[in-house]
C-alpha cells in the first residue's frame, strides 16, 4: 500500500475527477463537453480500480503493474479522444470534422505501429511494454496534437475562455506528462518520480474544474492579448 | 536517443503553455476598471507597472482572504517570480527581454490590483450580510 502522502494524493485526485463531472453537471454542460466528462468518468474507475487491486495485490504484483499501465493507455486514449473533441469545437466552423476524424484515426494507428517496432525486440513481456511504450508516444503525439490546437486557437481567434482554458490546460498536463514519462523511460528511476506523475494527475481535473466553475459558455478572452509578443 | 528528444520538446512545450496560462489569466483582469479607493491606495492609476506588484501584494496581505482568488493569486506569483529570474539571467544576454519582462510584471501587479479591488468588496459584502438583523 502506498503511504499516507500517496493515499492523500490519489483521494486528491478522484475527488477532484468527480468534482470536474458534478460541476459540469451542475452547469448544465455535461454534453456539452461529453468527451472530457467521460475522460473523467473514466479516469475515476480507474482510479477506483487501480486502488483495489493495490490493496489486494500489493504494489510490486503483476496483477497492480497490469492494471497500472493497462487502465493508463485506455486513459490516454480517452484523452486522445478528448483532444479531438476540442478540435472539432475550435475547427467547427471551417467543417472539418471528417478529416480531423481521419487524421486522429491515422495518428493513432501510425503510433501503435512505431511502438509495436520499438518493443517487438525488446525482451520481457512484449504486451507491458508496448502498453508503456504506447502510452508514452501517444502522450507525446497528445502534446503536438495539443500545440497544433493553440495555434488553430490563436489563428483562428478563438474566443471562447473555456476552450482556451481547456486546450492550455491540456498542454500544459501533456508537456508534463510526455517529460517525465521521457525521464523515467531514459534513467529507468521510477523510484524517484513516485509522486510525480500522481500530482500531475491532480492538476487537469483541478484546472477544468476551475474553468468551468469561474467561466461560463459565455464567457470571452481575446485571444490577442495571450500572444508572448504584441503585434 | 528518442526518449530524450521527447523530453527536450516536452520541456519546451511546458514552458510555453505555462506562460501562455499565466498570461490566459491575467488577460481576464484586464478589462475590469479598478475602484477610486483602489487606485488611491495602490497608486495604480491607471497603467500599473512592474513595481506596483510588492506594494499590492503587501496591501493584499492586510485584507482577509476570498477563497475564489487564492490559488489564481498564487499562479500570477509564480508567474511574477518566473519572470523576474527570466529578467535576471538573461537581461545581459537579450536586452530587449527587458522590456517585456516588465510589461508582463506590470500586467502582474494590475492582475493583483484587480483581485485586492474583489477582495475588499467581498468584505464589505460579508460585513453587511453579518451586521442585517
Amino acid at each position: 500500500m502506498p503511504g499516507p502522502i500517496g493515499l492523500l494524493i490519489w483521494f486528491l485526485g478522484t475527488a477532484l475527477e468527480l468534482s470536474f463531472v458534478v460541476c459540469s453537471l451542475a452547469r448544465k454542460s455535461f454534453l456539452h463537453y461529453l468527451f472530457l466528462n467521460l475522460y473523467m468518468l473514466f479516469s475515476l474507475v480507474g482510479s477506483i480500480s487501480r486502488f483495489l487491486v493495490l490493496r489486494n495485490f500489493g504494489q510490486d504484483s503483476d496483477e497492480y503493474m497490469y492494471c497500472y499501465y493497462y487502465t493508463d493507455l485506455v486513459l490516454t486514449l480517452a484523452l486522445f479522444v478528448a483532444v479531438i473533441s476540442l478540435y472539432s469545437r475550435v475547427l467547427g466552423e471551417l467543417k472539418l470534422k471528417q478529416f480531423m476524424n481521419l487524421v486522429a484515426g491515422l495518428l493513432l494507428l501510425g503510433t501503435t505501429i512505431f511502438s509495436y517496432a520499438v518493443v517487438d525486440h525488446s525482451s520481457g513481456r512484449l504486451s507491458t511494454a508496448l502498453a508503456f511504450e504506447l502510452s508514452q508516444n501517444l502522450y507525446f503525439v497528445g502534446l503536438i496534437l495539443t500545440y497544433i490546437l493553440w495555434g488553430a486557437v490563436m489563428k483562428l481567434r478563438e474566443t471562447r475562455t473555456r476552450v482556451v482554458q481547456f486546450v492550455l490546460s491540456l498542454g500544459l498536463y501533456f508537456s508534463a506528462y510526455a517529460a517525465v514519462y521521457a525521464l523515467v523511460n531514459m534513467s529507468k528511476a521510477v523510484g524517484n518520480v513516485q509522486y510525480i506523475t500522481p500530482i500531475l494527475g491532480c492538476l487537469l481535473p483541478l484546472s477544468w474544474t476551475l474553468t468551468m466553475v469561474r467561466h461560463s459558455e459565455e464567457s470571452r478572452l481575446a485571444t490577442a492579448q495571450l500572444v508572448a509578443v504584441q503585434r | 536517443m528518442m526518449a530524450a528528444l521527447i523530453f527536450v520538446v516536452s520541456l519546451a512545450t511546458l514552458f510555453m503553455f505555462f506562460i501562455s496560462y499565466c498570461r490566459s489569466m491575467v488577460a481576464s483582469a484586464a478589462q475590469h476598471e479598478l475602484s477610486e479607493e483602489v487606485r488611491d491606495v495602490t497608486g495604480i492609476n491607471p497603467v500599473a507597472s512592474a513595481r506596483d506588484y510588492d506594494r499590492v501584494m503587501q496591501l493584499m496581505q492586510l485584507c482577509p482572504e476570498n477563497p475564489d482568488d487564492r490559488s489564481r493569486l498564487r499562479a500570477v506569483d509564480l508567474y511574477f517570480s518566473f519572470l523576474k529570474m527570466g529578467q535576471q539571467i538573461f537581461r545581459r544576454m537579450v536586452p530587449s527581454m527587458k522590456s517585456w519582462t516588465e510589461h508582463e510584471q506590470a500586467s502582474c501587479a494590475y492582475y493583483a490590483a484587480v483581485a485586492l479591488d474583489r477582495r475588499i468588496s467581498f468584505n464589505r459584502e460579508m460585513l453587511a450580510q453579518q451586521s442585517e438583523p
